[in-house]
């Protein structure tokens, strides 16, 4: 349904160009739930909003690759377009509820006018469905709700409303960029519950951007692990988990503290040094300076992603000819 | 072990002004008659959403911010009940650790600046055996002494939050309070923060009270954890207890809700309706029961009192009345100071 093919995305700096994307091929079926992790600067948010056409040209310009959505290319896509298919076939979910909501405006007038562009609904029906849409999404009195500020909303009540607002049309795709990162963990949890149940509700395909490999281990069929624009490994969540090669994806999976240990049993692995800046990347594989296994091949060439298993892709050196 | 700290129905009030005179009406009550101890070269975990009152403990008991009521003892002295310059003697032992490790270094300052400044306010040294306890402090969390020079904009979160710990350790610290310390940090980094605050407390024998949103972070560093809501303090137990036989509906909740890195466990989880209330106008009775699954009738009446489960478990729930009272024991650094005739026979 959804495939994006060798997509580079450049931006213009005073100190000269980067590529926030380098060469990221995904492909997303219908009613799947794909998962992309990475740490922050992998360039994960910047995938997303490429797929939304919302980055800002310039600074960003797209280098290369293509965007197929049920067939037509998206990066070829007239403005006009863009807006009828942004908000209706494709929604979307922002990390920071609170400014991506208008402040100035009740909670109401901005569902409402999802209804109003796309479905050319008036007032009454759209409040009506507004209405319906937060009963849906778990908002208790929307009635009194609707006419309310985000303010006067707590952050899961501000969340719950953009989800309202990003399925009010009942999208093919959402893109859920840190969906639950600014929650509590118990607001957490009703917010994953709830996505889960639209998604079998509606069929809806997700593409969810997180750091957070629980909520990917939890949330997702198939999983995609991003490195300063690049992926490093693909495989389903099962597969990732079980039989993680990737020597980044081993060291954010020891990095992270495990449930069942403290540091009484066992030390967290750590990657050593830190995530290089996308204006100094080195030649080569981009992890080759913080790798356990580099060879001298790393540092001169960069690994394709390759097929080990049929499900199961994997851009390393070490792995593919080690 | 021997008790650094013990805190003692600590509670802390922030008034509310209405009105145009500014009468004095509500209260926001952040931390609600919560007591403590920690050991030596332990840490204690404090673990709750935001605005249950976490962080406001740990800045009332080092006096950032003053207490409304309560006792926090510590090396033998009742630190709110100080005059400034007494609690300037206590102060230097113990330091803490800010969330954000943007926000908490001056961006004029060089790193040679930032540490020595602990040592400037407390120490009458020469300026060559300031560098020599500047480089000793940085080496100890793994930067370089050249890095002196730098400014904090040069450094990555991890390393400024290691700049942060140096500037911490430099007077040698016996409490350390990290106040959500790794949650601004990417996975990778946040291990090798996480691994050096454990290994300098095998080192210097340190104590921590670590507070966190992140029960997988507290589980990974703390001896001992405590579960906050709402300014109480409702389950508090060794690690090990908490995670595997939590008896508080909210602790069983909390730590179901945690999404786990394994995908092939697919638990039932509790999941709370609801927000967390307003810390102005808490529910009566106990606090959680307008979001607790196991709610009863006397939830919504009568504030629980904590019960002992077990030795060093301790929960504040209705569910377990039939167990005897927690009774609050009076600090043990207290009963030493006092140790004078007249209170021979006093019950400990």
């Amino acid at each position: 349904m959804l495939s994006i093919t060798d997509l580079v995305i450049g931006f213009h700096t005073p100190r000269g160009t980067i590529h926030a994307v380098d060469g990221v091929s995904l492909s997303l079926d219908e009613g799947e739930v794909l998962g992309v992790v990475g740490e922050s600067g992998c360039g994960k948010s910047v995938l997303a909003l490429s797929v939304l056409g919302l980055l800002p040209q310039p600074p960003a310009f797209v280098a290369g690759g293509k965007i197929l959505f049920r067939d037509q290319d998206l990066l070829k896509l007239p403005g006009d377009a863009w807006r009828r298919l942004r908000g209706n076939a494709i929604g979307m979910i922002f990390q920071e509820p609170m400014t991506a909501l208008n402040p100035v405006f009740t909670v109401g007038n901005q569902l409402m006018e999802v209804f109003r562009v796309h479905r050319n609904l008036g007032r009454a029906e759209a409040l009506r469905e507004s209405v319906e849409m937060l009963a849906k999404v778990g908002v208790p009195a929307p009635e009194r709700r609707v006419k309310e500020y985000p303010y006067q909303l707590s952050g899961g009540m501000r969340q719950r409303v953009m989800i309202a607002m990003a399925l009010a049309c009942n999208p093919d795709l959402l893109l859920a960029d840190e969906p639950t990162t600014a929650l509590d963990v118990s607001i957490q949890a009703q917010i994953l519950e709830l996505m889960i149940a639209l998604k079998e509700d509606m069929g809806t395909a997700i593409m969810l951007i997180t750091h957070d490999l629980g909520v990917v281990a939890e949330m997702t069929q198939r999983v995609a692990v991003m490195y300063t624009g690049r992926i490093m490994e693909e495989a389903s969540t099962v597969t990732l988990f079980d039989n993680p090669l990737h020597p980044y994806t081993l060291g954010l999976m020891g990095a992270i503290p495990r449930a069942d240990a403290t540091f009484e049993t066992e030390a967290l692995t750590e990657i050593q040094g830190v995530v290089p800046g996308l204006g100094n990347l080195p030649p080569g594989c981009h992890f080759a300076p913080r790798c356990p296994r580099v060879m001298d091949v790393c540092r001169t060439e960069v690994p394709p992603l390759v097929a080990v298993a049929p499900d199961h892709r994997v851009a390393c050196w070490a792995v593919t000819h080690g | 072990m021997a008790e650094l700290l013990a805190v003692r129905h600590l509670v802390k009030h922030f008034p509310l002004r209405q009105g145009f005179w500014g009468r004095q009406g509500a209260a926001v009550r952040a931390v609600d008659d919560i007591s403590f101890n920690i050991a030596e070269n332990e840490t204690l975990g404090l673990v709750g959403e935001s605005g249950c009152g976490k962080s406001t403990a740990g800045f009332s008991i080092l006096r950032l911010i003053e207490p409304t009521s309560g006792e926090v003892w510590f090396e033998g002295e009742n630190l709110p009940a100080l005059s400034p310059e007494r609690l300037r003697t206590h102060r230097r032992k113990m330091q803490i650790v800010f969330q954000d490790p943007f926000g908490s270094l001056n961006p004029r300052m060089t790193v040679e600046r930032i540490v020595e400044e602990p040592l400037l306010n407390y120490e009458d040294l020469a300026s060559g055996q300031r560098k020599q306890r500047v480089a000793e402090a940085l080496e100890t969390v793994g930067l370089l002494p050249e890095y002196m020079t730098r400014f904090p904009h040069e450094f990555s979160g991890g390393q400024r939050q290691r700049i942060c710990v140096a500037r911490a350790l430099v007077l040698q610290p016996r409490l350390v309070i990290g106040d959500e310390p790794v949650s601004a940090l990417d996975v990778s980094v946040r291990a090798q923060v996480l691994n050096l605050m454990v290994r300098l407390q095998r080192q210097l024998k340190l104590s921590y009270l670590f507070i966190s949103h992140d029960l997988s972070v507290i589980r990974y560093v703390s001896h001992r954890v405590g579960v906050m809501y709402l300014g109480r303090l409702v389950e508090m137990a060794d690690v090990k207890t908490i995670y595997d036989q939590p008896a508080h509906p909210y602790t069983r909740a909390l730590l179901s809700a945690v999404p786990l890195p394994d995908p092939r466990r697919r638990r039932r989880r509790i999941v709370l309706q609801g927000d967390v209330p307003s810390p102005i106008h808490p529910p009566p009775g106990c606090h959680f029961h307008p979001r607790c699954p196991e709610a009863m009738a006397i939830c919504r009446e009568e504030p629980p009192r904590m019960r002992r489960l077990a030795a060093g478990h301790r929960v504040c729930c209705h569910l377990y009345n039939d167990h005897e009272e927690w009774i609050v024991q009076p600090p043990a650094s207290r009963t030493e100071i006092r140790l004078q005739p007249q209170d021979k026979g006093e019950s400990v």
